[in-house]
């Protein structure tokens, strides 16, 4: 990446490895658990986010100079609220089944907690490009972690990927299900999506010991 | 030259290598090992953690081999059935038959296989990764898996379930005695979510009922539960549901046995007898409340809640897996209250809860499972409570003593 310098190119990286947000920082664990049951409704959620966490630190670091720091927390909800209104409204209009099917999660990005961390942990502090780099290395670092666990919940769960039957037909018994395969039930429930970022963040330990804290 | 000294050799050789836990865990399950502590002062006993868990699975065999004959018995029932066929039961002339028993351990025998198969592999990986001794856990968990699924669930989901339970359930907390929820109600747990078509209905709890379902051969699969659940009447004498002659899980239907078992445990002192009396208590309480709400008139007929509700308290106890739960699940040592009034307590409210989520669960009649590990979540802090408790009272003994 010739375009970033390397500090730069840090704000990008980290957040997808080594200080992901949700399993390193685990913030955001609410909308992993809850929309991941499906890969399409992950990946239109981490569009979303990178869209929203993107502009949202840019516009935040613009302002930063002139919020009055009693109110910011108000301000930068106000930024957030529009954002995902935006997001809320382009969805009705152009995906009406998908927004039907994220329903109150769209809405619920403004209560994202990596939202409001990266405005209140980097934003306020610094540049609107740097910012604008943090935002999208984070909500990619979402996004990443997002998009495994539809996956392996679509896969297992629906034995689809989006909504392709990638397994055969469970009903007409064709491919997998000739052989008496049969879905996963729990993996379509939020417990498993739990227990599947705890699989992730054990992979990611144990292959990187310098992440294991000391306790 | 001995097997025990062919072992020692190989386990030697292996010494210090990736492998050697899983030679020393072959040796040390066979044999006491080579090398002992000479020096110092030990307190000798013999009830080392192998020794528990053996003594917990001898008490588990007659469950087993009832559970054998049983799901031959309950097939050849449901057949004559399905043909009008009466039938007097008769414990040498049609329960205790080579026909039953070949059936069922033809059904039976692979879920044991497959549980003690799948979880020891899963505990060797863990152990050579690890580097340390291979546990006894698995012993008993091995052993209760099969005793609490369908006769029919098929092998392959509860491979999938074992490999969940033991890692999710055991090894990410640190292995044997560091788990919060006991292994085999985990696996029991994640098959009944995953798989519910499997662990639930009418169909499972019989052998052979699911591939006869739609043909003309279809034969009932329905536990007692199910059918006080759906408000029909039930003709099975009580004395069939204490002696276990009833479809349902494999090894938890004979109430007799269960009890001899739960007898040998309280003597061997290995089960604790607070824990079951107060599970059944709970139990007891919880249905003469349902009763109370029936006799006072407050739920009518055709409430989908009469038929489990009206069960006389008594008989909760002798339908359902609710003693087996009480006297081998709850008691599990490490997932089970420590502390004597906090026994009381926790075997109290898994009865309790047992017996309410079976009768309010609207998916399915029975909640042993569901109430046992989640007091098995709220042991830690019971413990707690009673411990802070007992450590209040006795400040203020001091305090009295001193001033």
């Amino acid at each position: 990446m010739g375009l970033l310098s390397k500090k730069d190119q840090k704000l990008i990286l980290d957040p997808l490895a080594d200080d992901n947000p949700i399993t390193i920082q685990v913030l955001g664990i609410c909308s992993a658990l809850a929309i991941t049951a499906q890969l399409k409704a992950s990946i239109v959620m981490a569009i979303s986010v990178i869209f929203v966490l993107g502009i949202g630190n840019v516009v935040i670091s613009l302002m930063r100079n002139i919020i009055p720091s009693k109110i910011r927390i108000i301000v930068q909800l106000i930024v957030v609220a529009t954002l995902v209104i935006i997001v809320d409204q382009v969805l009705k209009a152009y995906a009406y089944t998908l927004s039907k099917e994220l329903s109150v999660f769209v809405g619920l990005i403004i209560t994202n907690c990596i939202i409001m961390g990266r405005f209140e942990a980097f934003a306020l502090g610094n540049g609107p490009w740097r910012s604008f780099l943090d935002g999208i290395g984070n909500a990619l670092g979402y996004g990443v972690i997002l998009i495994i666990v539809g996956f392996f919940r679509e896969l297992l769960g629906s034995g689809t990927l989006l909504g392709i039957k990638v397994l055969g037909d469970p009903i007409e018994l064709t491919g997998l299900y000739k052989y008496g395969y049969e879905n996963n039930g729990f993996m379509l429930l939020s417990p498993m999506a739990l227990i599947v970022v705890g699989l992730i963040i054990w992979v990611q330990r144990s292959r990187n010991k310098a992440l294991i804290e000391e306790n | 030259m001995g097997l025990k000294q062919n072992l020692h050799k190989i386990k030697m050789k292996y010494e210090g290598k990736k492998m050697a836990p899983a030679f020393n865990a072959i040796h040390t399950f066979l044999y006491s090992p080579n090398e002992t502590t000479h020096s110092g002062s030990h307190i000798r006993a013999v009830d080392d953690l192998k020794r528990t868990m053996n003594t917990v699975i001898i008490a588990l065999v007659p469950c087993l081999i009832f559970g054998i004959f049983n799901a031959g018995y309950q097939h050849y029932a449901a057949v004559d059935a399905v043909n009008n066929i009466s039938r007097e039961l008769s414990i040498w002339g049609n329960f205790i038959t080579w026909e039953n028993f070949s059936l069922g351990a033809w059904k039976v025998i692979p879920l044991v296989v497959v549980s003690y198969g799948v979880g020891l592999l899963v505990e060797f990986i863990f152990a050579v990764i690890k580097g340390h001794e291979v546990e006894e856990g698995y012993l008993v968990t091995g052993m209760l898996v099969p005793l609490i699924v369908p006769v029919d669930i098929p092998l392959w989901m509860l491979a999938v379930a074992v490999v969940f339970g033991v890692v999710i359930g055991k090894e990410v907390f640190g292995g044997t005695g560091m788990n919060i929820l006991n292994p085999a109600l985990t696996i029991r747990a994640f098959l009944f979510f995953a798989y519910p078509t499997w662990m639930s209905g009418d169909k499972v709890w019989v052998a052979e009922a699911v591939e006869r379902a739609g043909t003309n051969d279809a034969i009932s699969g329905e536990t007692l539960l199910g059918s006080y659940a759906q408000n029909q009447d039930v003709i099975t004498s009580f004395s069939d549901m204490f002696w276990g002659y009833i479809p349902g899980s494999v090894g938890e239907t004979s109430k007799f046995l269960i009890i001899i078992g739960a007898l040998f445990l309280i003597f061997t002192k290995i089960g604790s007898w607070r824990i079951m009396l107060s599970t059944v208590l709970g139990a007891v309480v919880m249905g003469l409340m349902f009763n109370g709400v029936v006799d006072a008139g407050w739920i009518s007929e055709s409430s989908k809640f009469y038929g489990l509700m009206s069960i006389p308290y008594w008989q909760h106890l002798i339908i359902g897996s609710i003693l087996f739960g009480a006297v081998y699940m709850a008691t599990d040592p490490v997932t089970a209250s420590q502390t004597n009034k906090g026994k009381w307590i926790y075997g109290f409210l898994i009865g309790f809860i047992a017996i309410m989520i079976r009768v309010f669960n609207p998916a399915y009649p029975e909640g042993v499972f569901l109430a046992i590990l989640l007091m098995n979540v709220f042991a830690p802090t019971i413990d707690h409570y009673v411990v802070q408790g007992n450590v209040k009272k006795r400040l203020k003994r001091l305090k009295v003593k001193t001033a």
